[in-house]
């Protein structure tokens, strides 16, 4: 989105390579994420995609290659430094506290947030006091900002799939994360949750400007709302382009649809 | 002698504000939930605000009797945005916020709107649709900046770059406010209404501050509302009823009111408020309880029964109590206790713990539903209006509340029937006109300032109540030269929970009758808790037992018809039920589910002939379309059955007696 240049990196993969015994899962890829770009990852069932995002919130472990997140190399993430570092995310069967209501839910994903210890929390004074109002805040603000006030109090396990997915992009949000990554936000969805979700992500990316990394089956969501596109097939890295030439490119066409065996 | 300075005249909105801002200045006038929070402006505060953005507007270049539209739900920015526009002599125009864009652009054209103020990106981008073809729209100002920060567009300005314009407007000529204000007079353009208008395009209603502020001090003065009502805003603010009880009404008695968080939100909004003050078109009041009873179901036995046992008394005593009429003493002690039980936190879930008036109009209400509200103490009346007269034409008197009429005439208002049987009124809140439309103007309102309502009514002999019967140009006659007004019967006839449909015929034969449409669900419980059997729609209508069951229900009609003597002669003698459910998809219903009364008598003549013709059967083939688009044909031998007749009791009678 941005009007000079290609934008600083925040994320580069390089060379990553992951294997579970003599499945190879992921085969050399490397690719980067600019900061405040849509970029998405797409591929077949079982090309890679969501093993990728594991990779980059440190809960897989690759034999090969590296991460660069923000400037600092490492061989492997760890999930509470990729966390504490600014990258959160959202899973392809959802993981929220079905007994919570909406808003303790978001709360949650403020945990980073809070500097006080349990004791002060316990007796919800002082500093505590202070800090839980800021963090209300903060989770009101996205509560406002996906539009889901009406739900605030309700428990999170009795509302439809399409809420509790857009409860779990709240607590995502409430990390105030520099990088997003989302699997498959709009799975499962009807033809208008997919609509309003697409606005919510248009929404995050232009007006926090979070960098956001997504993996999305449906091929029209992707196309309009990516600024880049990575292709995996198999483990293998297919392409890794823009939009419009990864739709014509002809590697893809033959790993979606398929090619005759002679 | 020196004159005495003479009081000043509060005659405008602007002017209402300011005499606020002198007696109450720390009361809230109005409040907002966000982020969880209400937050709330005193009047001295929304004063400030006001006077930034009239200012600013007045940067923008909005000039006396411009137009402003205002589009979005119910805001305190958007309610503001109001009295900006009437303290520079301009006029608001709200504009439904869901209309689509071709609507919205019609609307703008068409009242010659010069600046938009809008509630969020959905109706910027609604807006930036339907530019080009009103051109006249000069600027657009949004409220919500979300989602708006990438337009880059000259003419789109966020509220607070406004206000903040305004207020350097404001240091530069520091007169300009106050003497706009001063200048505005009664008889000005306050506002101008589009009514929806369900054929042809929407008219502007154009309302003078005289018209709109001597009718909602009239309602206050009749209802004895004081500046410490609450009232939840929550209808769209291009109706005129809203623009009435949240914004007219609270400017003349200075009440404060609140605008829900969201409109997902209203019904928990309308709980932590606890209006006193609270209107609802009847299905809201409907789907309330439709709700309350569904939570009743899922309730522990023993809630249910004390449940079942209080309502029970309520239904008994409760509406004579509210009506301060005149009670066994066990059984107000009893009704004391239900409060305590039953009736209390009932009304704390659904908001009415503080309500002392409630209002509905639009439609029939159910008798059931109305007594069901009245029961709990409840104070809820009906009321006749229209957008025309800035709502009031008739209200219900307390204590004097019935299901089926609309009450007496306002305060100054004056009704005549004409000689077709239709309403019309004269009062102080008559439009001036419709906007660019002397036509229209012409043919509802006549030289001496009388208002043809469509609608035809007449005053209940026993009462002296207004009834509305239906739509004028459905009103008919029958052969012996008596009013038939088939929509009244048929709400009698509908409010049965196991009639879904009816349609009653009889202008121009000797007497009613009528095609019934059983309700599936409750006529099919209501068989099997008998343990009949019926393997579908066509089996179950046709029972003899069903017809029983209808037939009763057609007789309370004709008990109740028998006791008007206007309408005594309209009793149904006839009626079948019919072998098909009615569909929009046959072209039997609009889409809105409204009856086409005329295409069904066409489509089944063979059936009103035979309500006629004094057989007891017919045999019918209908073709139908299934819902996958196929067509089929539906036989059926529909029985025709007799229903009970009463003698008309008229009021000599009743005296004689």
């Amino acid at each position: 989105m941005s009007a000079s240049g290609p934008a600083e990196v925040i994320l580069e993969v390089e060379s990553i390579s992951l294997s579970f015994g003599v499945m190879k899962v992921l085969d050399n890829i490397s690719f980067d994420i600019r900061r405040g770009e849509i970029r998405s990852i797409i591929g077949p069932n079982g090309a890679g995609k969501s093993s990728m995002l594991n990779v980059i919130n440190g809960f897989y472990h690759p034999q090969q290659g590296s991460i660069t997140f923000k400037g600092e190399t490492r061989k492997q993430m760890a999930p509470q430094v990729a966390a504490s570092q600014g990258i959160a995310r959202t899973f392809q069967n959802i993981a929220l506290f079905k007994g919570m209501s909406t808003l303790d839910n978001i709360m949650s994903g403020r945990n980073l947030k809070m500097k006080t210890n349990l004791f002060w929390q316990a007796l919800h004074i002082g500093p505590a006091r202070a800090e839980e109002l800021v963090n209300r805040e903060a989770a009101e603000k996205i509560i406002d900002f996906l539009g889901i006030q009406a739900i605030r109090k309700k428990p999170v396990g009795k509302l439809p799939y399409g809420l509790q997915k857009r409860v779990e992009l709240g607590r995502a949000l409430a990390a105030e994360p520099e990088l997003l990554l989302l699997d498959e936000p709009m799975a499962g969805m009807n033809s208008e949750e997919k609509e309003d979700m697409c606005r919510f992500v248009l929404d995050v990316n232009s007006e926090f400007g979070t960098t956001i990394a997504l993996i999305e089956h449906d091929m029209g969501v992707v196309m309009d709302l990516s600024d880049r596109v990575l292709v995996l097939d198999y483990g293998k890295q297919l392409a890794d382009d823009v939009p419009d030439r990864v739709r014509a490119n002809q590697k893809v066409i033959d790993a979606y649809l398929g090619v005759p065996h002679e | 002698m020196e004159p005495k300075e003479p009081e000043p005249v509060l005659d405008t909105f602007p002017k209402l504000l300011h005499s606020h801002v002198q007696l109450r200045p720390e009361q809230d006038a109005i409040r907002e939930k966000d982020l969880g929070i209400w937050q709330s402006w005193t009047w001295a505060e929304a004063a400030i605000e006001i006077r930034a953005l009239a200012c600013g507007l007045a940067h923008l270049g909005l000039k006396r009797g411009e137009k402003l539209a205002i589009i979005g739900d119910n805001r305190p920015r958007l309610y503001w945005g109001m009295t900006a526009a009437q303290a520079l002599g301009a006029v608001p125009v709200p504009l439904y916020q869901d209309s689509v864009a071709d609507e919205m652009a019609f609307v703008l054209d068409n009242a010659d709107v010069k600046i938009a103020l809008v509630e969020d990106q959905e109706q910027v981008d609604k807006m930036l649709e339907v530019r080009d073809r009103c051109p006249r729209v000069e600027h657009i100002i949004f409220d919500d900046t979300r989602g708006l920060r990438h337009y880059e567009h000259a003419f789109l300005h966020d509220f607070e770059s406004v206000q903040q314009a305004g207020i350097e407007f404001d240091r530069d000529h520091p007169d300009f406010y106050d003497r706009e204000v001063a200048v505005g007079k009664g008889s000005d353009v306050s506002i101008m209404l589009y009514t929806s208008g369900t054929t042809g395009n929407p008219k502007g209603v154009v309302l003078t501050n005289d018209n709109v502020i001597i009718t909602a001090r009239n309602g206050i003065i009749r209802e004895g509302l004081t500046s410490q009502e609450e009232v939840l805003a929550y209808l769209p603010m291009a109706w005129v009823g809203d623009n009435l009880f949240s914004y007219a009404q609270s400017y003349v008695a200075g009440f404060c009111v609140s605008c829900p968080e969201d409109a997902t939100t209203v019904a928990n909004d309308l709980r932590e408020i606890g209006p006193t003050y609270y209107f609802a078109p009847p299905r809201v009041y409907e789907n309330m309880l439709t709700q309350v009873m569904i939570r009743m179901e899922d309730a522990a036995a023993l809630k249910r029964r004390i449940f079942s046992y209080f309502m029970e008394h309520a239904r008994r005593v409760g509406v004579r109590i509210l009506n301060r009429e005149k009670v066994a003493l066990k059984d107000l002690l009893l009704y004391r206790l239900g409060d305590i039980l039953v009736y209390g936190p009932l009304k704390d879930v659904l908001g009415f713990n503080r309500t002392r008036l409630a209002y509905t109009a639009g439609e029939a209400i159910g008798p059931e539903i109305f007594d069901f509200y009245r029961s709990l103490g409840i104070n809820i009346k009906q009321l006749y209006g229209q957008t025309e007269c800035m709502v009031f034409i008739c209200v219900q008197p307390d204590g004097e509340v019935y299901a089926d009429t609309v009450g007496t005439p306002a305060i100054d208002v004056e009704i005549k029937i004409d000689d077709n049987g239709e309403i019309m009124y004269r009062s102080p809140g008559v439009f001036q006109s419709y906007y660019k439309n002397p036509e229209s103007t012409a043919s509802t309102k006549t030289e001496d300032g009388w208002v043809h309502t469509g609608d035809a009514g007449f005053f209940d002999e026993h009462n002296g109540h207004l009834k509305i019967i239906d739509r004028a140009k459905d009103v008919g006659k029958l052969n012996d030269g008596t009013l038939f007004a088939p929509k009244y019967i048929e709400n009698k006839l509908k409010f049965f929970s196991f009639i879904k449909e009816a349609v009653v015929y009889g202008d121009g034969r000797d007497f009613s009758t009528a095609f019934i449409n059983i309700d599936l669900d409750a006529v099919g419980n209501w068989a099997e808790r008998r343990n009949l059997a019926y393997s579908g729609y066509i089996d179950l209508a046709s029972l003899k037992e069903v017809y029983q069951l209808i037939k009763e229900c057609i007789d309370k009609v004709n008990r109740d018809l028998s006791e008007d003597s206007r309408l005594a002669n309209s009793q149904i003698h006839r009626f079948l039920i019919l072998h098909k459910e009615l569909d929009a998809d046959d072209g039997e219903l609009t889409r809105t589910r409204k009856v086409r009364r005329k295409y069904v008598g066409e489509r089944y003549d063979i059936l009103v002939e035979a309500l006629y013709s004094g057989k007891q059967q017919c045999h019918i083939e209908t073709r139908v379309t299934f819902e996958d688009g196929r067509t089929g044909t539906l036989a059926a031998d529909v029985q025709i059955w007799d229903a009970e007749v009463y003698p008309a009791v008229t009021l000599s009678q009743d005296a004689a007696a």
